[in-house]
């Protein structure tokens, strides 16, 4: 514990804006896996337990086509295309067969990817730390605001985020298609008897979903070290999102993912050890008053 | 056909029949048949790794079926059950090292501890259904590990309890001796295995069930469902503890690991291989397990694909565990020969 540490930086205000904008990042970064495990849950009901694989996938595919063509734009447009497309293949061929049965079953069909998948990355790009490197577009002089250090590929990663949660919000609410996904969320037998291909928006929300973690995961591939199985502590964090800001809710994604961020980022300078525990213990919390979590909808 | 014969004809709930009478006496006497095959195993194979290999059944075995009394017996998915695990191995470690008391003492005052704990935690998480009560229990079992890993001067942090736990020898047991410490696990994995499957054979083991299939309607005839959640998961917590103090024993330690909800989520799967609606299906599930460990450790590198693909097999091919498999379809042979008879 070092909460000198902490005290001091919340009297700065360089700390301050520092440590916000890093809590943001993790935030947002979050937000966009934990926004498409909420969204998987919400219409198919089924926890993908093999989500950060997804996010893990769109970091490789994205280092990949920006070592093949040194394109930032098409690295992301690769790792958010190839996991929209693996989410899809995923879902038709292997989580469409164990809808209905129980619930431990599906979950052992994504356990079982997530051990698959990270050995088919070791395969593929070996099992060491790869790392991307900042585009030349981004490595610029950094911002100063109020005496805090901020980089620009931080905006940008915040503004990404920030649109993609926008456009997801406003797309579920407004459009035709958005309405016709809740409707399947609410009642598909409803939905397919009017003649809609409820297998089509299933497997869409699942590739939709796999490529906002995809999106992710290649946002986050120039500020992190790529490794098989770094999916696994992103999964983790966006389900802690999930249960906090309640399951299949945007809003509580987006929240819940800020406040995670925000533990993180601040925990770290307080107490070191024992940030982790911090969210753990912040879950339980949240979890013991609002058993649905907090913008979760009550259950009978 | 009248109405009486076509309910008659109705697939079979998925509940194991009541047993007209208990049989204590048979499941006491098969136990001390079992333990003695064990115990005299050394004798005809003296194979070391044979042994190792027991005594880790051993120790995930009473884990894995502790477990199912929650999720198979009662419906409570628990994601952080190896929290208890972690907490016998660390619990029985820290006494043998810190204060030097006799292991006997050591294991009783351990349990006690993970009593006091799971009644804590257990009283917070079972009044939480399905998914909710799953993600609370992993919580709760991270929280642990994180305080694990986080109380550095006590535990050692994430290199965990080093230096070897001591084993004074008592009542003639002397376990730092290999087989000592063989039948010793054997006849706590027979021991814990016989008092589960009396609480499962139990009035309160079918109110478990009941709880289960139904919770409304136990609550409805004037079941406290919240007290007999909570008594099943502290006892499901006193016999995971149990396995962790033997591997505690086995390998003269504790580590993080013991604690990380990867446990839980081995002990999971090793119910969903071994099969959720018989008594012996984790057992299974764990020598099932093991064997596939250590085989595909020892062929490829990339076991994770392996392991994967066996997975799959059970999940999407059989659609439920082994023993599952084996007894459903014993029970259609065993109907499509009365029909045909």
């Amino acid at each position: 514990m070092d909460l000198d540490a902490l005290t001091g930086c919340l009297a700065s205000s360089a700390c301050l804006v520092t440590q916000t904008t890093s809590g943001f990042i993790i935030g947002m970064l979050l937000f966009l896996v934990a926004v498409g495990l909420t969204l998987i849950f919400g219409v198919l009901k089924v926890v993908n337990f093999s989500h950060g694989a997804f996010y893990m996938f769109g970091a490789y595919f994205a280092m990949t086509a920006y070592q093949l063509t040194g394109s930032f734009a098409l690295a992301m447009l690769c790792g958010a295309a190839g996991t929209a497309l693996l989410g899809l293949i995923f879902e038709r061929v292997f989580m469409s067969r164990v809808y209905g049965s129980d619930v431990l079953m599906q979950l052992l069909v994504c356990y079982a990817f997530v051990l698959i998948f990270d050995d088919v990355v070791r395969m593929i790009w070996g099992p060491e730390f790869k790392s991307m490197g900042m585009p030349a577009a981004f490595q610029v002089a950094p911002l100063f605001i109020a005496g805090g250090v901020v980089p620009p590929y931080y905006l940008l990663l915040i503004g990404v985020a920030l649109a993609a949660a926008v456009i997801l919000g406003l797309g579920l609410a407004r459009t035709r298609l958005g309405k016709v996904i809740r409707a399947a969320a609410h009642n598909p037998g409803m939905v397919s008897a009017l003649g809609i291909n409820t297998g089509l928006i299933y497997g869409g929300v699942f590739a939709l979903g796999g490529m906002l973690a995809g999106l992710a995961g290649a946002l986050a591939a120039p500020v992190r070290s790529l490794t098989p199985g770094m999916g696994f502590s992103v999964l983790i964090e966006s389900f802690i999102v999930t249960v906090i800001g309640g399951m299949g809710s945007i809003l509580g994604a987006l929240i819940g993912a800020l406040l995670i961020g925000m533990i993180r980022s601040f925990g770290s300078l307080g107490f070191p050890l024992f940030t982790e525990g911090l969210m753990y213990l912040f879950m339980v919390i949240v979890l013991v008053s609002r058993p649905t979590g907090l913008f979760g909808k009550e259950v009978a | 056909m009248t109405e009486l014969q076509a309910e008659q004809g109705a697939p079979a709930l998925d509940v194991p029949r009541t047993e007209a009478k208990p049989r204590r006496n048979r499941d006491a006497l098969i136990a001390l048949a079992v333990f003695v095959v064990l115990a005299l195993l050394p004798m005809v194979f003296s194979s070391k790794l044979l042994l190792d290999f027991v005594i880790r059944c051993a120790a995930y075995g009473l884990f894995a079926t502790s477990l199912n009394l929650l999720v198979g017996y009662t419906g409570l998915t628990s994601f952080g059950h190896g929290m208890f695990f972690g907490l016998g191995a660390y619990g029985f470690g820290l006494m043998m090292q810190k204060t030097g008391v006799p292991i006997p003492v050591a294991f009783v005052a351990t349990l006690a501890i993970t009593f006091v704990v799971a009644l804590v935690i257990g009283a917070i998480c079972v009044r939480l259904k399905e998914i909710y009560f799953a993600f609370v229990t992993l919580a709760f079992q991270m929280l642990i590990h994180s305080t694990i890993l986080s109380w550095v001067s006590l535990t050692g942090g994430d290199q965990g309890l080093r230096g070897g736990i001591p084993r004074p020898p008592f009542w003639g047991i002397d376990l730092s001796n290999h087989l000592h410490l063989y039948v010793m696990s054997c006849a706590l994995l027979v021991i814990g295995l016989f008092l589960m499957h009396q609480i499962a054979q139990s009035p309160f083991g079918y109110t478990l069930r009941m709880i289960r299939d139904n919770a409304t309607r136990a609550s409805f005839i004037g079941i406290d469902v919240w007290r007999a959640k909570l008594t099943i998961f502290v006892l499901a917590a006193l016999f995971a503890s149990t396995g962790g103090v033997i591997m505690a024993l086995f390998v003269s330690g504790a580590y993080p690991e013991f604690a990380y909800w990867t446990i839980s989520g081995e002990g999971i799967f090793i119910n969903m291989l071994g099969g959720v609606t018989t008594f012996l299906g984790p057992m299974v599930g764990t020598v099932l397990l093991l064997i596939l460990n250590d085989t595909v450790t020892r062929l490829t590198e990339y076991h994770g694909i392996v392991l994967g693909i066996v997975i799959l097999f059970f999940a999407i091919g059989l659609r439920k565990g082994l023993m599952d498999f084996v007894v459903e379809w014993y029970a259609r042979r065993r109907a499509g020969s009365g029909e045909r008879s």
